[in-house]
């Protein structure tokens, strides 16, 4: 489903930050990504989400057999490639439905189908935001607006059980959560848990990690990824801290 | 960033798509202005004396005054001699009695507007009055509109039918002296709009007006009066297009707006006059003075504008709350892109008890345009217990475009509460990454951002108009962020 080959990046004109990332990701997996400050997570995230002001310099992403780089943002989007952001963004007079609507019929527009049925697609927001512990009243909300750091990625999940994307890119959802949020958040996760789609985790901390299990984990750092692993590499992360990994892999 | 950049300039480009002209046989008074251009057009209009008086008065005084230099907008200086102060289409003998006998050329180009005059064919519950160059060329649904004992119908019709309502009510609330456009406008307007709601009478549909200049050279001088008698109740909406052409043209326009007890009015504007290119040449000069006064107890005067044309607009629609307890309001989106110049804004004369006045202005700027707000909340001595709130926000896109507030407050009266509230924001970069990220284009991004942020104000627009309105946005907004 994704494959890096690797991909170098800088911000533009900045000095590099990935380095040469290697990672192929394939359906139903879930992939956790850690590493300390300054690793180069977030540009990863950022570069495959098509952000501006990136620089890719080498390499390739391949995405369902295309080449991400030649797709706009939101074609990624429309080709089920969602990110979640750290820090979701807010729109002021832009209700949260609306925002949910137009995003959910332009994947439609992409596949060809028609616009969904008003009537229709409230059922199905409001069945996710059960699923989210999330009021309705959140919907008529503006986007993002005066929402606490955990309705913010509790949000972020919404959308993303709205949208059912093939690959799910979650940029330190877990960031800012107290331990209740956290837990909604990671259910919420792993209802998204499918084997046609998959999920890549990015996080500095293993405590997600006790609530989504991943199936591999990678360490990321000063722009590679030193050492990769399954599920138990982040219980020896816990042991070791990042100093102790890093240090034996270099 | 450096994307970000090369993508505004990209946006910044816009097509003005009611930019045609319509090829018709016109009766137009050559350039120049003096007492004989003001006899002359009061002539055309068959005038009585009353008119003519009132005219040349205003004449005269103009001569006295100077072009005001305050607002924060620049121009060559405008050369009054070289304007045509009336241009009228052909009249085939008389007046047209009926949509028939109307010139098919007109129709035409009123239908590419988008404006159908024929009524079959009308947008439903909507009288319209159609102004075209100096003179209106039809008001459509004038008999329903009696049945219910409201007038609806042009200035020139009006001065003819109800000569006793204009006398009585022209100039009162702004003076054919009040300044130097609205003086200007008294002594050679041509045509407008005349409404008169009865006592008691809640309008059974919308009023509307649509203003098109053609003829070239010209200037549009219309003058729009609306009178709520006590406890009645009126919705009236302008829009206003142009043709594309490369020289300035003037337009000062005056309103006056009379609301008795427990009346309303409601005035809604979409101005979308010609805005000039992307270097600013061209385009109208929007001069415009709007003042209603809510004389009654508990009456109301509502402004809602969608300035999105002209190559400058000049325009402080007012609110004089003379009565206790009257309510004004303002809502405003100003949009400027390109070389656009907006001055705009309102006044708040707070004089009876317990008056009420809020101020809601969302400025746009875009390209290399300079968008003002100017407002004055003034509450005089005697005004117990008045209260304002202003938000006044502004949003800039691109970083080549200014915006600027300036309030004036004076209170008087101890018990005065005014608030006041301004923002200024950029649509962020991520703002935009993020709906992108959510499958959203760019384009479709920037509107829902800019339709989110005038939310308040499209909220006051009559339906049919909120929708023509954001869609008008887009236009105006297109390829101006990326």
């Amino acid at each position: 489903m994704l494959k890096i080959n690797d991909l170098h990046a800088r911000v533009e004109n900045g000095t590099p930050i990935l380095k040469g990332i290697d990672l192929e990701v394939k359906p139903g997996e879930v992939h956790a990504i850690m590493g300390p400050n300054g690793s180069g997570k977030s540009t990863l995230c950022q570069v495959l989400g098509g952000r501006d002001g990136y620089e890719v310099t080498s390499g390739t992403v391949e995405y369902l057999g295309e080449d991400l780089f030649e797709l706009e943002p939101e074609e990624r989007a429309r080709a089920g490639m969602l990110l979640g952001f750290q820090y979701p963004v807010e729109i002021p007079g832009v209700k949260n439905i609306y925002l949910l609507k137009e995003a959910y019929n332009a994947q439609r527009k992409h596949r060809g189908e028609p616009e969904a049925d008003t009537f229709q697609f409230l059922k199905l927001v409001r069945e996710k935001l059960q699923m989210m512990e999330m009021d309705e009243s959140f919907l008529h909300r503006a986007v993002n607006v005066g929402f606490s750091g955990g309705e913010k990625k509790r949000n972020e999940i919404l959308q993303m059980l709205v949208l059912e994307p093939k690959l799910a890119l979650l940029d330190e959802t877990d960031s800012g959560l107290d331990i209740d949020a956290l837990k909604v958040v990671s259910e919420g996760v792993n209802k998204l848990r499918a084997a046609d789609r998959a999920i890549v985790l990015v996080t500095h901390y293993q405590r997600l990690l006790s609530h989504i299990e991943p199936d591999f984990v990678h360490v990321l750092s000063d722009g590679r990824i030193i050492k990769s692993g399954d599920k138990t590499l982040a219980h020896e992360l816990e042991r070791s801290g990042y100093h102790g990994i890093i240090g034996e892999a270099a | 960033m450096s994307t970000q950049s090369q993508d505004v300039e990209q946006l910044i480009k816009r097509e003005y798509k009611y930019g045609f002209s319509t090829d018709i046989d016109q009766e137009i008074l050559p350039p120049g202005l003096n007492e004989d251009v003001v006899r002359a057009i009061s002539a055309k209009k068959n005038e009585p004396e009353f008119m003519l008086k009132w005219r040349l008065e205003a004449y005269r005084h103009w001569l006295t005054m100077r072009e005001p230099s305050w607002a924060h907008v620049h121009y060559p200086k405008i050369d009054y001699q070289s304007i045509s102060y009336y241009a009228a289409p052909k009249p085939k003998d008389d007046a047209p009695k009926s949509l028939d006998e109307v010139d098919p050329k007109l129709l035409e180009t009123y239908e590419k507007l988008g404006i159908p005059l024929h009524e079959r064919a009308r947008l439903a519950g909507v009288a319209v009055d159609a102004v075209f160059d100096s003179v209106s060329v039809t008001t459509t649904f004038k008999e329903k509109l009696a049945e219910a004992g409201v007038i609806f119908c042009s200035f020139s019709d009006a001065v003819r039918d109800h000569p006793e309502l204009v006398e009585k009510h022209l100039g009162t609330v702004v003076p054919s002296g009040d300044n130097y456009f609205a003086a200007l406008n008294a002594a050679v307007f041509s045509d407008g709009s005349f409404v008169y709601v009865p006592k008691g009478v809640r309008c059974p549909m919308e009023l509307s007006t649509y203003f098109r200049i053609n003829a070239m050279n010209t200037g549009q001088f219309e003058r729009t009066l609306i009178i709520a008698e006590e406890g009645s109740h009126v919705s009236y909406l302008e829009g206003c297009t142009a043709p594309q052409r490369d020289e300035n043209q003037l337009h000062a326009a005056v309103v006056e707006l009379i609301a008795l007890d427990d009346a309303e009015i409601k005035y809604s504007t979409v101005q979308n006059w010609y805005p000039g290119d992307e270097e600013g040449k061209g385009g109208i000069y929007n001069f415009v003075t709007k003042r209603g006064e809510c004389r009654g107890r508990n009456s109301k005067i509502s402004w809602t504008q969608v300035e999105a044309g002209s190559a400058i607009t000049w325009k402080y629609p007012s609110c004089v709350l003379i009565g206790d307890n009257s309510v004004g309001e303002f809502y405003s989106v100003a949009v400027g892109n390109n070389m656009q110049q907006i001055d705009s804004g309102t006044k708040m004369v707070h004089v009876g008890k317990n008056t009420r006045s809020t101020i809601i202005s969302k400025g746009i700027s875009a390209g290399r345009a300079n968008n003002a707000y100017r407002g004055l909340v003034k509450v005089v001595g005697g005004a117990e217990g008045a209260r304002n709130y202003t938000q006044c926000d502004s949003l800039l896109l691109g970083d080549r475009c200014g915006a600027h507030t300036y309030p004036y407050i004076e209170a008087k009266n101890p018990t005065a509460q005014i608030e006041h509230e301004a923002t200024t924001s950029k649509i962020g970069d991520d703002q935009i990454f993020y709906l992108k990220q959510r499958g959203i284009s760019e384009e479709d991004a920037v509107n829902m951002i800019v339709n989110g942020f005038c939310k308040e104000v499209f909220g006051e627009l009559p339906m049919e108009f909120a929708v023509e309105a954001q869609a008008l946005l887009a236009v105006s907004l297109e390829g101006a962020v990326g």
